[in-house]
């Protein structure tokens, strides 16, 4: 959240290097030692985990020799630093072992999941903005009004609600009771297998095929978890955005416009909300990032085949793993997120940087 | 205001502009901090319903009106209002609002312990880093940088897969992944309080660093950290609900709320009350987290206006 804050020990110039190189170097270098930690942090995960890998390949009845065997095979009998690199190596060519429960490669796994959960995120994501960036705007410009009220109760019902919850009584208000959208799945079972899988999204690959029975079907499946979502980033949108339209209205230089008396609308939406626009796209890119997290919860609810189910699933029969590719997985989307915001930020915002 | 009285009022006491000792002041900033905290309506809400909570949890034997373990099959799955039960029963016919009482206890020990073990961990790392620089703070900080990076819910999923599904792991995977932001407000306090004057003074008094740290920077420290850990709690509870409704949190048959929400979730379409509940409370707490979070910062820190 507060990478912006960020470096505040790397100060000194560089008088060889144009100051961009150096901060798109140390950026580099800052993503790179994160993302050794992250996958140290889950390797140690994996290695503490009290299920032993060898039994769940080899099954209970296996002999010494053929337990040995598997043991070696793994790389189970070097130090444990050892099998880090040798897992580096791995994660570097896109290889995150096997799968212990089907025996497919992790990786395969999570491309064939990933576009399940981008599909929904990306949606969820554009709702909260569509609805988020224009309730955070209105509710700074009319402060203390009631529409303002409504924009903190949106906020705060968000931020207190669990969102598994809130997708169960979406299920039963809207599917069980008023039955206006699909149920769980991504598809009805009908629509099942009938358009190729070009880009792994369905609505995409629906529109593609030109199978706009399937494109409807898909459209009632997504549309409340994709909802439900959005509902949770508009209201970090809306509430962001209000706090910076805040501090942009109580500036001198809004005084200045309206008293030349440009008319209000130009005031708000081009001098105050052109002003906020890098802040909004690094906050869009943090509320994108934390869809991608509330998915796992989401994906549980809706039996959405995406690569939070793929991980909680992996965790209750501890294929340990999938467990540890599906975290790297997110972990590194999260922070190259985290990092394009930073960057963004530093470029255009000359206030960002030092 | 003035009275002719010469000894003052406890009132006039506590909101005299002239202490006259260090304790004095204490209870004076205290008191002008609670009035302001009084005023909020919403953050007194909220501090109304935590206030319940632990009361409702601290009598749960006597406000229950069954026993929340006791199961009865031919009572299974009666809606709210049938005989007795307010809120009905779940899928072994036991009642759901004894369940919940009981569930308070668990909501409160997970909280109290996060808000424990958080906090500690990041003021530790976060002055120690601050007031050290060098390496030291380049080490810690990037540490505290990986666990950022990580996707908290995920993270205490994976945690929670190693040590084992339960609730004290899940207590401590919610702390792991809970103490950074921690770290960083602490150790920008640190860097604020670190060079200015009065440190200096007490270093030329021969001060060392282990005195200045925990008697002079903690105590300018926690303020900020009480504003930050009463939002944070919010997400404490749906983080530790959502590891129930997985299965890795509290086991049955304990009535944690998330993990009473996962049973009823098998019976949503056709007996819906058995998840809402829990839920409910869930909501109602966090909620009222949220709203003295709220209030606490217009009070202790009043700069900033912005939420997370």
């Amino acid at each position: 959240m507060a990478m912006a804050e960020n470096n505040g020990s790397g100060r000194r110039k560089s008088p060889l290097l144009p100051p961009v190189l150096v901060t798109i170097l140390k950026t580099v270098g800052s993503v790179i030692v994160t993302m050794l930690g992250l996958t140290f942090v889950t390797f140690v995960i994996g290695r503490v985990m009290p299920i032993d890998p060898v039994l769940s390949i080899v099954g209970e009845q296996a002999s010494k020799s053929t337990y040995d065997e598997a043991y070696a095979a793994l790389g189970l009998d070097k130090p444990i630093i050892v099998q880090f690199f040798y897992y580096i190596w791995d994660v570097l060519h896109g290889d995150f072992g096997v799968s212990l429960l089907n025996a497919r490669p992790v990786a395969e796994d999570i491309r064939r999941v990933f576009p399940a959960t981008l599909e929904l995120a990306t949606i969820g994501t554009f709702l909260g903005v569509v609805l988020g960036v224009p309730l955070g705007v209105i509710a700074a410009v009319k402060r203390g009004t009631w529409i303002d009220q409504v924009a903190r109760v949106v906020a705060l019902v968000g931020y207190s609600m669990p969102i598994f919850w809130l997708g169960l009584m979406g299920l039963l208000i809207f599917y069980g009771i008023l039955g206006w959208v699909g149920g769980p799945g991504r598809l009805g079972i009908f629509y099942e297998d009938i358009v190729p899988t070009v880009t792994g999204m369905i609505l995409l690959d629906s529109m593609l095929a030109g199978e706009w029975d399937v494109f409807w079907n898909a459209t009632t499946h997504i549309v409340l978890p994709a909802s439900i979502l959005g509902y949770y980033s508009m209201a970090y949108i809306s509430r962001m955005t209000r706090s910076f339209m805040l501090e942009q209205l109580s500036a001198e230089y809004i005084t200045t416009a309206r008293v030349k008396g440009l008319p209000e609308r130009t005031v708000i939406w081009r001098h105050a909300f052109g002003n906020i626009k890098v802040q909004l796209i690094t906050v869009i890119a943090l509320s994108y990032a934390n869809l991608l997290e509330g998915a796992v919860l989401t994906e549980t609810i809706f039996s959405w085949p995406g690569i939070g189910q793929y991980i909680t699933t992996a965790l209750l029969s501890a294929d340990m793993n999938a467990v540890l590719g599906g975290t790297v997985v997110v972990g590194l989307i999260f922070v190259l997120l985290n990092i394009f915001s930073d960057l963004l930020y530093r470029f255009f915002d000359p206030r960002a940087t030092k | 205001m003035t009275d002719m009285t010469h000894k003052p009022t406890l009132r006039e006491w506590l909101m005299t502009d002239t202490p006259t000792s260090r304790r004095h002041a204490k209870f004076a900033a205290m008191y002008t901090g609670w009035l302001t905290l009084k005023s909020n309506s919403m953050a007194m809400i909220g501090l109304g319903i935590l206030v319940l909570l632990v009361l409702i949890a601290a009598f749960a034997p006597l406000l229950a009106p069954h026993d929340p373990f006791v199961q009865n099959l031919a009572n299974r799955l009666q809606p709210p209002g049938t005989d007795g039960h307010i809120l009905g029963t779940d899928s072994l016919g036991r009642d759901i609002l004894s369940r919940m009482i009981y569930g308070s206890r668990i909501t409160l020990y997970i909280v109290t312990l996060v808000a424990l073990i958080a906090p500690i961990v990041g003021l530790l790392v976060g002055t120690v880093a601050g007031y050290a620089g060098g390496w030291a703070d380049t080490i810690l900080m990037r540490i505290t940088d990986i666990f950022l990076a990580f996707p908290r819910l995920v993270l205490a999923l994976a945690f929670v897969a190693a040590l084992g599904a339960g609730i004290e792991n899940a207590v401590l995977a919610i702390s792991l992944t809970a103490w950074p932001p921690y770290a960083r407000i602490a150790r920008a306090e640190t860097l604020t309080i670190r060079n200015s004057d009065f440190i200096a003074a007490i270093k030329l008094q021969g001060a060392k660093p282990l005195r200045i740290i925990t008697r002079h920077i903690w105590p300018l420290c926690i303020s900020s950290l009480i504003v930050r850990v009463t939002l944070d709690m919010a997400g404490v509870i749906l983080a530790a609900a959502g590891l129930g409704f997985l299965g890795l949190g509290a086991q049955p048959p304990s009535p944690e709320w998330g993990a009473m929400i996962s049973e009823g979730r098998r019976f949503i379409l056709d007996h819906w009350w058995v998840a809402t509940m829990p839920g409910l409370a869930i909501f109602t707490v966090s909620l009222a987290f949220n709203l003295l979070g709220d209030g606490l910062r217009d009070v202790l820190d009043p700069k900033d206006g912005g939420h997370g």
